[in-house]
């Protein structure tokens, strides 16, 4: 698609909620006036310095905020170009920036009067951040995951319920996360009236997509102060995980209009691209469609049939990607690129013996990006990755590959 | 006027509520499909609506869910579908046919694509789960423009504040829907239906039919005092599954139990 680029890249969604044709409000009726509600909220909160006051101190005093923007030394000298920074997400109390976006959801619901919060869940993280608020705050939690991925996480099954949260598996489809999505929809559409649906990433119904950039837009913040600090510049490029599109949105919003800033989202191109269906590339592999209230770039068939992700990180098998990052690939300004299952797997295995630092399996899919193009950079640039989960989670999955029994 | 219309107008003359019934197009596969759908109007149906699969239905519960994987494992698809509406009009001119589904298989059919070939097989309006006003323009106002009909659902949420924005582009009947919840979970509280369908008839003159949840005669006969029709689904659907094998296959007994349902439910409609 051919656009002309606008004057700024940071003023979307427009009032109806979209980015450019991405976007919108595909929901069930019953969900409607809920939606227009929590729109009107979020307006609200965000006009009220209280509300980010409060917010900016459970981010410092309860997830460890800012994250450390860290010199990756050796790294940068194993791979003989680019200067590689880490932006460090993943010292986040739970583990990875998940917890960003739910302190500002349950705050949001709290301020709603919504006692009974639900969420949907891959890897497990999104549900571990917001077991943890609502055991914080004394909510009920229930949260909805694939019957496939309760297995492949169960370690993070057992820190939901720790936490008291209800982990409930979702048996239809393909049982992964986007049919945790649909049955947390469903049990959203059944409960409308003291629920609140606390969404993991920037997709779903405006205002969704926004309001989860918003609170995860703290990630490059911090990186644009931290970068100015310590080199006195911008970084010259930027490369972050995308599942969703959470933490990449995150990381990249903040710079979408420093032009010269280049910017990397990497998808889970699982077994190759060639395979069709054994992979979770969205953006590279898919095509526009409408899922989970809004249109974006999707896996599906020909009849429009959508078709389960695939990826070695759990985090990432999610067949859509924000409609934001659509917007962004269609105008250019972000690049959109991918990197397998086996790709992510040794910069997993590089970044642990290089950095002492296990990273989560879906920042090692940008880590993978990362050794791809570092090494043709001059030296004097500086990359910035997401590095936004931390990998103990996916140590049995790694160990399986490897054929280590634990 | 319509056929939806003139079907409605008919039976108000009659004096009674219509029976509106709700299969998935291609459960448990074309042809005994075809078989069932073509049996509706005999049985009592006065409304057939085709359930178009979609592998990600969000406001279905798990019976509609599965008759959509079935559909799908065998083989159904967007065009399937239509020609089945084209087979069941060679026989039946005067049956209103409602489209039913979720918005992306049409997104990517084509919307322009699609409203000329429904129009064409003889399909006469359409329920798209995920298009609320706040789309229209995506599908709802193209449909119109085409001379077709656009249902939109009215739900419990939908308050008097939100009732004119729910119904201004709606156009054939209205469709409420019963229960806070999705399709075939929950049965409807009949003394809610009563006030809200009461309270939806100040905004709008078009026939309200109730749907979500109404498994029996009883059900329907005690709904059909209030609105101006009955829709039946998850009742119908988990009548289907019940009569397969266990491998999932038709029986000689699958299209008989769908319509002796239906016969049953229609009586209840009839008084
Ligand atoms: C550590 C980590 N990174 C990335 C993701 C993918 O989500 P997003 O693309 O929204 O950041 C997940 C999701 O579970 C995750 O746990």
């Amino acid at each position: 698609m051919n656009h002309t680029a606008p004057n700024s890249f940071r003023t979307g969604p427009d009032e109806n909620g979209l980015f450019g044709i991405y976007g919108g409000r595909f929901v069930a009726e019953t969900l409607m006036p809920l939606i227009l509600q929590l729109e009107q909220a979020y307006k609200d909160a965000k006009a009220d310095p209280s509300f980010q006051e409060e917010l900016d101190s459970f981010l410092e005093h309860y997830v460890g905020r800012p994250s450390p923007l860290y010199f990756a030394e050796r790294l940068t000298e194993h791979l003989g170009g680019a200067k590689i920074y880490f932006k460090r997400d993943e010292l986040n109390h739970t583990g990875a920036h998940k917890i960003n976006n739910v302190m500002g959801q349950i705050l949001l619901a709290r301020r709603m009067g919504k006692k009974r919060i639900i969420a949907e869940t891959g890897a497990g993280q999104h549900g571990v951040a917001t077991a943890t608020a609502c055991a914080r705050f004394g909510l009920e939690c229930i949260v909805y995951m694939g019957e496939v991925d309760m297995e492949r996480q169960k370690p993070n099954v057992f820190r939901m319920k720790l936490l008291g949260a209800e982990v409930v598996p979702a048996k239809s489809g393909s049982r992964t996360l986007k049919d945790a999505l649909n049955e947390a929809l469903r049990d959203w559409v059944a409960n409308v009236e003291d629920t609140f649906y606390c969404i993991g990433t920037v997709a779903g119904p405006h205002p969704y997509p926004e309001m989860v950039r918003d609170f995860q837009s703290v990630i490059g913040r911090e990186t644009k102060q931290q970068m100015l600090k310590r080199e006195g510049r911008l970084p010259d490029s930027l490369v972050a995980a995308i599942g969703g599109g959470s933490n990449a949105m995150g990381l990249f919003h903040p710079f979408l209009d420093d032009k010269e800033v280049e910017i990397y989202g990497v998808e889970a191109a699982g077994l190759g691209l060639k395979t069709k269906t054994k992979h979770a590339a969205s953006i590279t592999g898919g095509r526009p469609g409408v899922l989970h209230g809004n249109r974006t770039y999707l896996l599906m068939d020909d009849d429009g049939q959508i078709i389960e992700g695939h990826s070695i990180s759990a985090g990432l098998d999610y067949p859509g990607i924000g409609p934001e990052h659509s917007w962004l690939h269609d105008m250019k300004r972000v690049e959109y690129v991918s990197a397998t299952d086996k790709e992510a797997l040794a910069a997993f295995q590089l970044c642990c013996r290089l950095e002492g630092i296990i990273p989560a399996l879906e920042p090692s899919h940008a880590l993978a990006h990362v050794m791809k193009i570092a090494p043709k950079k001059p030296k004097d640039h500086l990359m910035v990755m997401n590095l936004c989960g931390r990998g103990d989670k996916d140590i049995f999955t790694v160990a399986d590959v490897l054929g280590v029994k634990l | 006027m319509s056929r939806i219309e003139r079907r409605f107008a008919a039976l108000k003359a009659e004096g009674r509520a219509a029976l509106v019934t709700f299969v998935t197009a291609g459960d448990p596969d074309y042809e005994t499909s075809l078989k069932i759908i073509k049996g509706l109007p005999r049985a009592g149906a006065d409304v057939i609506e085709f359930g178009m699969p979609f592998t990600d239905p969000m406001a279905d519960g798990p019976a509609i869910q599965a008759a959509g994987l079935r559909a799908l494992a065998a083989g159904q698809t967007m065009k399937k579908t239509l020609k089945m509406v084209k087979e069941f009009r060679k026989d039946d001119q005067d049956t209103p046919v409602v489209l039913m589904g979720y918005y992306n298989p049409i997104y990517v059919y084509g919307v322009d694509k699609f409203l000329a070939d429904a129009k064409a097989v003889g399909a006469d309006g359409f329920i798209i789960v995920d298009l609320p006003p706040e789309e229209d323009q995506e599908f709802c106002l193209p449909a119109l423009k085409a001379g077709m009909n656009f249902i939109r659902l009215a739900t419990p949420t939908t308050d008097d504040a939100r009732a004119p924005v729910v119904f201004r582009n709606t156009s054939g009947f209205v469709y409420y829907v019963s229960v806070l919840g999705i399709t075939g979970t929950k049965a409807p509280d009949l003394k809610s239906v009563k006030a809200n369908v009461n309270r939806l008839r100040k905004h709008t003159t078009l026939p309200i039919c109730v749907g979500f949840g109404v498994k029996t005669a009883e059900q329907a006969r005690a709904i059909a005092k209030d609105a101006d029709g009955v829709v039946v689904g998850s009742a119908l659907v988990g009548a289907i599954a019940a009569s397969l094998t266990k491998a999932g296959k038709p029986t000689s007994k699958t299209a008989k139990a769908v319509h002796e349902l239906v016969a049953s439910i229609a009586r209840g409609v009839r008084k």
